[in-house]
C-alpha cells in the first residue's frame, strides 16, 4: 500500500472531504455520549435543536459564529503562506482591550459611524501589531513563531487582567473585574430585534469577501500563495519573503484583532479574562476545516458555533458535559487532516 | 562464470509512466558492469528496486541463487548487496564512525562497541585503500571524501556486490580514474560490481560489460571490448538526435564584467576574487565539478546573493546590488540551477509561473489587481511559441516533464528579450531531445546578441556551447580558454585544478 | 530590597526549584527525544493535561499512585501514537497535528473527568506523593531540605536526564534515534526503518509529557481542574530550542526557568504595588528572550519537521 498523489483534485471530492471528517468525529464522539448514558441520537437531536430550535437559538449561533469567521479567516491567511499564527487569542483579547480603552475614553461623543469605524480600525491595528512582533523575531532572528505566538497568548491574557483591574477597571462594577464599557452610542446595532446577534455578522462576511478577493485576484496574494508552496522558487522569482511574510503577518493579526473589536461592540460592551471561550484556537480549528478557503471559513463556522451553542442547549437537557463540544471539534481536525490527504493522494495498492 | 546477482522481469509503474519493464540483467562475480542510460531511462529506479527502496510491481532480485525479499534494504545488506547513493545518504551533523556503524548493531544492545567499530572501520579503510578520519563530521568533509565513506559504509556491511549510482558526478576526472583504479582493485578482492552512468567514455574505460536501458527497457547488452562510443550511444537515445553547435560569429562590447569579485556565505568564501566578462552574442562557458562555488555564482548572478568585495556591472552600471526583480527589469534572464526548488511553483498554474517574475509590472497588473486575462494570453504565447507540451494555461506546474518545464522557464526569459542570460545547469536531468531543444533556443538567443553566461558540469555541453570558457574551483576562476584551445582532456585539468601554474586568472 | 535578597538564601525556594522544575524536565525531554527524531510534537501541552487528569483519576479511583504514573504514562504513549501516525506514516503537517492533539487530549480530559467526577463546590483530592527525605542526607543543613527531601517523581526526572543522555549518546538505538532526525534517508539506507523508529521516539517522548503533567496532580497539587498545564508544554518547546536538543543542557533550562519562576512568586510577597502579572509573565516573556538568544546559533535536527516518504526523495 502507499499513498500515489492526484494530478487534480477533484472539486467533489474536495467538498465532500470536510462533510466526512464532521460526519467522522461526530460517529466517535457519538462513543463518548454513549458513556454518559445517553443515547447519541438524542443528543444530537438535543444539539440540533439547542442550536436552531427557535428563533433566539439560531440569532445565537450566528453571533457565535461572528467572531469565529474572523478568527478563521486569520489562520487561513496566515497557514496559506506558513506562517503558523497561533496567536489568534492573543490577538483577539489586544483587539478587545484597546476598543474598550478607545470606545470610552477616546471616541466616545463621535458620530457612531465614523467613531465604530475607528474602533474597528483600532483593533485591526492592534492585532496586527501583536503578530508583527513574532513575524519580525521570526524574519530578523529566525524564532519559530509557533512557540513565541503561543507563550504571547499566556502574556496578553494576564496584561489585560492588570488593565481591568488597574487603569481600565469599571468603576461600577462593584468590584467584579471587568474593563469599561464601549460608548453606548459606539455599539453595533442590532440585526434581529431582541436578540443579540449584530451588524457585526454582516462585517464578518463582508471580510471574507475582501479576504478572498485579496488572495485570489491581487499581486500581493499571488505573491503570498507562492511564497506559501515554495518560497525559494518565490524568492527567486522577485518575490520579497519579507514583506510577504510581513504583509501576510498584518492581515491575519488585524483579522484576528477585529474579531476581539466586535465581540466587545457588538455582544459584551467591555473586556474580561473570559470574553473569549477559545475562539483563537477555535479559528485554527474552522481554517482547516474550511481547507484554508475563505468562503469556506464562513461555513466551517457556522459549524463549529453549531456545535458550541448546540452542545449547551444539550448539557442541559441531557446532562452530557458540554465539553463534548470542544472534543467534536478537536476531533474534527484530526479528520479534516486525514480528509485532506485522500483528496490529495490516493491510495495505491 | 556463475552469476552472483539476477534481476528477472522487473517492472515498476509509477502511476501512467513505465519506469522499468520486465527488465532483467545478470552481474558475474568479479565483474564490472555499467548501466547505461540517459536520463529518464529507469537506471536509477532499477537499483532501487533491487536495493529494496522500492517495491517491484512484477519480477525477482536473486543474489547467490536465493530470491531477495521485496523492499527490504535490510534484507539486500545481509545478502551482501551494498549501494553508494548518487545523493549521498549521510547526517552531515553527525561522525564518519556513526555514520558507518549505524545499522551493523542489534539495536537494543545497551552500550555502542565504538572502539571495536573504529578498528574494524580502520582495517577496511586500510585494505581497499579508502583512508577517512573516522571521528571527522561529515559536514566538514569534501564531497570526495563523502564518497568515500558511502564506499565504506557498504564494505563494513560486508557488501559483497556493490552499487554506484553516478559516481563520478561528483568528481573531477583524475580523481574519477582513480575512483575506478580502486574500484578495480576491489573487484580482483572478489567484489562484483555495477556502476550507473550516462557518460560513454567512462563507460568504455571502466566497465567489462554494458546493459543499455532506454525508455526503461534492457535494449541492448554489450561486452565493453566489442562495443564503441558511437554504437552505445545510438543504442542510448534510440535514435538520431544530433545537438545542434554553435556557428562562429563576431561577437559585440561587454555586457556583463565581474572584477575581483568575492562572496562570502556562512562564514566561507563561495566565491574568491573572481573576475570574467561576457559580451553580446557570446556564450562563456564556467565548467567544473559540483559544489564549487556554482551555486554562490549562481546566486550572485540572480540577484540573490551581493558581493563582499569587487565589482559586478550590466553595460556599465552597478548591479551587484540588485535584486531579482530589478535584475529582470534591467533585461536579465535566469535559468535556476534546480527547476524544482528555484525555477517555478509547481502548485501554481502554468500561467501564474509565466508571470510571476514580472507579475507587478503594468503589462499583468493594474492597481495591484492581476491582470489574469493578459497572464493567460501570455501564457498561451509562450506555450505554442516554444512548443511546451502537455499544458495548458490552467494545468499545475508540477505536472510537466523535466524538459517542458525547463522550457517553461526558458520561453519566461526569452519573451522578454534579455541583453543578459544565465544559464545554470540548463539542462541537468534532461533527456537527449529535451537537451537539444534548449541548446537550440540558447543558440537563437546568443545570434540575435544576448550575452550567456552557462555554469555547466557536462564537458560536451561546454563544448558544444561556448564561445570561451573559464574552469571554478574552489571559489577560484581559471583564465578564461578560447573554444578552439579547449579539448576534453585540457578542460578535464583544469576542472581538477590543474591550471594554477600555466595560466593563471 | 534586602528581602529580595534574602530569599535567594532560603532552602525552601532552592527545594521549590527542583519541584517547578520536575514536570518541565519531563515535558523538555519528552519534546527533546520526539524532535531529535524528527518530529515536531506540539501535542505537548494536551498531553501532560491528559497526563495530569488520568493519573490522578487513576488514584483518585482506587489505585496507588505509582500505577496512577503509569496509567498516565500509559495515555500519554495512546496521544503519541496518534500523533505518530498522523504525521510519520501519513505525514501530515506536524504542525496541525500537534495543535490537534493538544486540543483533542485536553478537551477529552476535561469531558472524562466531568462525566466520571462529581465536582462539588471544591475539586475532590488525592493523598499525593510526599517528599521522600533520605536518611542521613536530608540532614545536611540547606543542601538536605533541598535536594534530598523532595518526592519520588523528582528523583525519577533527574535521573531520567542521564538515562536519556546515555540511550541518546552512547547506544545503538539513540544513534539511530539521532540519524533518523538527521537523514532519515540514510537510515533506510543502512536496513533501519525511520518510520518505526519515529514512531517509538514519539511514542516514548509523549510518556514522558505526561508523567511531567501527572506530576502537577500528584505531587505539586492534589486536585484536578481545567487549564492547570498553563503553557508549560509550551515552555517546553522552548526550552528544548534554548537546550539546543541536548538533555543536559535541557535539565539546566528548566532549572533556570523554575527558578525564576519560584523566585518571582516569592518576589510577590516581597515587592509591593508592582500588579502581580507581571511577576507571572516573566516566565513567558524570558521563553521568548531565551528563543531569541539561541535560535541562530542552535544546531536544529537538519530533518526536523521534514516528513519522510518511501520512494522519495
Amino acid at each position: 500500500m502507499r499513498l500515489e498523489r492526484r494530478a487534480h483534485v477533484p472539486l467533489g471530492l474536495a467538498a465532500i472531504a470536510p462533510l466526512a471528517a464532521i460526519a467522522a468525529a461526530m460517529v466517535l464522539a457519538a462513543g463518548l455520549i454513549a458513556m454518559a448514558g445517553v443515547s447519541p441520537l438524542t443528543a444530537y437531536g438535543e444539539m440540533l435543536r439547542g442550536a436552531f430550535g427557535s428563533r433566539l437559538s439560531v440569532t445565537e449561533t450566528l453571533t457565535r459564529a461572528t467572531p469565529l469567521i474572523l478568527t478563521g479567516l486569520a489562520a487561513a491567511v496566515a497557514f496559506r503562506s506558513r506562517l503558523w499564527n497561533i496567536g489568534g487569542e492573543g490577538q483577539f483579547y489586544v483587539g478587545a482591550l484597546v476598543t474598550a480603552w478607545a470606545g470610552h475614553f477616546l471616541l466616545a461623543g463621535l458620530p457612531p459611524v465614523i467613531g465604530m469605524a475607528l474602533l474597528m480600525a483600532g483593533g485591526m491595528a492592534a492585532g496586527a501589531a501583536l503578530l508583527a512582533g513574532p513575524a519580525f523575531l521570526r524574519l530578523r532572528f529566525g524564532v519559530d513563531e509557533v512557540v513565541t505566538t503561543l507563550l504571547l497568548n499566556f502574556v496578553v491574557i494576564l496584561f489585560v487582567g492588570l488593565m481591568i483591574e488597574g487603569p481600565l477597571r469599571d468603576p461600577l462594577a462593584f468590584g467584579w473585574p471587568q474593563s469599561v464599557p464601549v460608548d453606548g452610542a459606539l455599539r453595533l446595532p442590532d440585526l434581529v430585534p431582541r436578540s443579540r446577534l449584530h451588524v457585526g455578522f454582516v462585517v464578518a462576511i463582508a471580510a471574507a469577501g475582501v479576504v478572498w478577493l485579496i488572495l485570489a485576484r491581487t499581486v500581493f496574494g499571488a505573491e503570498a500563495r507562492a511564497a506559501g508552496f515554495n518560497a525559494r522558487a518565490a524568492a527567486f522569482a522577485g518575490v520579497s519573503l519579507p514583506r510577504t511574510i510581513m504583509g501576510v503577518a498584518l492581515l491575519s493579526g488585524a483579522l484576528a484583532g477585529l474579531a476581539g473589536a466586535i465581540e466587545v461592540m457588538g455582544v459584551t460592551g467591555n473586556v474580561t479574562t473570559t470574553l473569549s471561550p477559545g475562539f483563537g484556537y477555535s479559528g485554527i480549528v474552522v481554517a482547516m476545516l474550511a481547507a484554508l478557503h475563505p468562503a469556506g471559513v464562513v461555513a466551517a463556522a457556522l459549524f463549529v458555533a453549531t456545535i458550541f451553542v448546540g452542545a449547551d442547549g444539550m448539557a442541559r437537557a441531557t446532562g452530557v458535559p458540554s465539553f463534548i463540544a470542544d472534543v467534536i471539534m478537536a476531533m474534527s481536525l484530526l479528520t479534516m487532516l486525514v480528509a485532506l490527504l485522500f483528496t490529495t493522494y490516493r491510495i495505491r495498492r | 562464470m556463475t552469476a552472483v546477482l539476477e534481476l528477472d522481469g522487473i517492472t515498476k509503474r509509477f502511476g501512467t509512466l513505465v519506469a522499468n519493464d520486465a527488465v532483467s540483467l545478470s552481474l558475474a562475480k568479479g565483474e564490472i558492469l555499467a548501466l547505461l542510460g540517459e536520463n529518464g531511462a529507469g537506471k536509477t529506479t532499477l537499483m532501487n528496486i533491487l536495493f529494496g527502496h522500492y517495491t517491484a510491481d512484477e519480477g525477482e532480485v536473486h543474489v547467490f541463487g536465493s530470491t531477495l525479499p521485496p523492499g527490504k534494504p535490510r534484507a539486500a545488506i545481509e545478502a551482501g548487496v551494498g549501494m553508494v547513493h548518487q545523493h549521498f545518504t549521510l547526517a552531515g551533523n553527525l561522525t564518519v564512525l556513526d555514520n558507518v556503524v549505524l545499522g551493523s548493531e542489534p539495536l537494543m544492545r545497551l552500550q555502542s562497541q565504538r572502539a571495536r567499530a573504529r578498528a574494524r572501520l580502520a582495517a577496511i579503510a586500510e585494505r581497499f585503500g579508502l583512508p577517512v578520519d573516522p571521528d571527522a563530521r561529515i559536514g566538514d568533509l569534501s564531497v570526495g571524501e563523502r564518497q568515500r565513506v558511502e564506499i565504506l559504509k557498504a564494505l563494513y556491511r560486508d557488501a559483497s556486490i556493490l552499487i554506484l549510482d553516478e559516481p563520478t558526478a561528483v568528481l573531477a576526472r583524475p580523481e574519477a580514474e582513480r575512483l575506478f583504479d580502486t574500484l578495480r582493485g576491489m573487484t580482483r578482492g572478489g567484489l562484483s560490481l555495477i556502476f550507473i552512468s550516462h557518460k560513454l567514455h567512462e563507460v568504455m574505460a571502466a566497465s567489462d560489460r554494458v546493459v543499455v536501458l532506454r525508455g526503461g527497457r534492457n535494449v541492448a547488452e554489450r561486452r565493453t571490448a566489442d562495443t564503441d562510443p558511437d554504437e552505445l550511444a545510438e543504442l542510448m537515445v534510440g535514435r538520431r538526435v544530433t545537438r545542434p553547435r554553435r556557428q562562429q560569429h563576431a561577437t559585440g562590447a561587454p555586457v556583463v564584467i565581474g572584477t575581483d569579485i568575492t562572496v562570502r556565505e556562512g562564514g566561507e568564501r563561495r566565491l574568491d576574487g573572481v573576475s570574467f566578462q561576457v559580451c553580446e552574442g557570446e556564450i562563456l562557458g564556467i565548467v567544473g565539478v559540483s559544489g564549487n562555488g556554482q551555486a554562490a555564482l549562481g546566486r550572485l548572478l540572480s540577484g540573490l546573493a551581493r558581493p563582499d568585495a569587487g565589482r559586478l556591472t550590466l553595460n556599465g552600471e552597478d548591479m551587484g546590488a540588485l535584486g531579482p526583480r530589478a535584475l529582470v527589469r534591467a533585461g536579465v534572464g535566469r535559468i535556476p540551477e534546480d527547476r524544482h526548488a528555484e525555477g517555478a511553483v509547481g502548485e501554481l498554474p502554468v500561467w501564474e509561473n509565466a508571470v510571476l517574475e514580472r507579475m507587478g509590472t503594468a503589462e499583468f497588473s493594474s492597481r495591484g489587481f492581476v491582470r489574469r486575462g493578459a497572464a493567460r494570453r501570455f501564457a498561451h504565447t509562450l506555450i505554442e511559441r516554444f512548443d511546451i507540451r502537455g499544458a495548458a494555461a490552467e494545468t499545475r506546474t508540477r505536472l510537466l516533464s523535466g524538459g517542458n518545464m525547463q522550457k517553461l522557464i526558458l520561453g519566461r526569459i526569452l519573451s522578454a528579450g534579455p541583453r543578459f542570460i544565465l544559464a545554470n545547469q540548463p539542462t541537468r536531468g534532461l533527456d537527449e531531445g529535451a537537451i537539444a531543444a534548449v541548446h537550440a533556443e540558447l543558440l537563437a538567443a546568443r545570434a540575435e546578441g544576448a550575452a550567456i553566461l552557462l555554469i555547466t558540469e557536462e564537458l560536451e555541453e561546454a563544448i558544444g556551447l561556448a564561445d570561451r570558457m573559464q574552469a571554478i574551483v574552489r571559489g577560484r576562476l581559471s583564465a578564461p580558454v578560447a573554444a578552439e584551445q579547449a579539448d576534453s582532456r585540457r578542460l578535464g585539468l583544469m576542472m581538477a585544478g590543474m591550471w594554477e601554474r600555466d595560466d593563471a586568472a | 530590597m534586602m528581602e529580595a535578597f534574602d530569599i535567594l538564601t532560603t532552602a525552601s525556594l532552592w527545594a521549590a526549584v527542583l519541584r517547578i522544575a520536575t514536570p518541565l524536565i519531563f515535558g523538555v525531554l519528552g519534546a527533546l527525544l520526539c524532535e531529535r527524531a524528527g518530529v515536531l510534537n506540539l501535542g505537548i501541552e494536551g498531553i501532560m493535561t491528559m497526563g495530569a487528569m488520568v493519573g490522578w483519576l487513576t488514584v483518585f479511583l482506587g489505585a496507588d499512585l505509582w500505577t496512577g504514573l503509569a496509567v498516565a504514562a500509559l495515555s500519554g504513549a495512546l496521544m503519541g501514537l496518534l500523533h505518530a501516525f498522523l504525521t510519520v506514516p501519513l505525514a501530515l503537517s506536524q504542525h496541525v497535528s500537534g495543535l490537534g492533539i493538544t486540543l483533542f487530549a485536553s478537551s477529552l480530559s476535561y469531558y472524562l473527568y466531568r462525566l466520571i467526577v462529581e465536582v462539588g463546590d471544591l475539586p475532590p483530592t488525592i493523598a499525593p506523593f510526599r517528599p521522600l527525605a533520605i536518611p542521613f542526607l536530608s540532614d545536611i543543613p540547606f543542601l538536605g531540605p533541598v535536594l534530598f527531601a523532595q518526592t519520588a517523581p523528582t528523583y525519577l526526572a533527574l535521573a531520567a536526564v542521564a538515562v536519556l543522555a546515555y540511550v541518546l549518546n552512547r547506544t545503538p538505538v539513540g544513534l539511530a534515534i539521532r540519524m533518523t532526525g538527521e537523514n532519515p534517508h540514510a537510515v533506510e539506507a543502512q536496513g533501519l526503518d525511520p518510520i518505526a523508529i519515529r514512531i517509538g521516539a514519539v511514542v516514548a517522548g509523549s510518556a514522558l509529557m505526561a508523567v511531567g503533567g501527572a506530576f502537577l496532580t500528584m505531587a505539586a497539587f492534589n486536585s484536578f481542574f481545567p487549564q492547570m498545564v498553563q503553557g508549560r508544554g509550551w515552555i517546553c518547546i522552548a526550552l528544548v530550542v534554548f537546550a539546543s536538543w541536548r538533555p543536559g543542557k535541557a535539565l539546566l533550562g528548566a532549572l533556570l526557568f523554575a527558578f525564576f519562576d519560584a523566585y518571582q512568586l516569592r518576589l510577590q510577597n516581597v515587592v509591593e504595588d508592582v500588579p502581580y502579572q507581571l511577576f507571572l509573565m516573566a516566565p513567558y516573556l524570558l521563553s521568548i528572550l531565551a528563543l531569541i538568544l539561541v535560535a541562530r546559533r542552535a544546531q536544529v535536527p537538519e530533518a526536523l519537521m521534514a516528513p519522510y516518504r518511501r520512494g522519495e526523495r
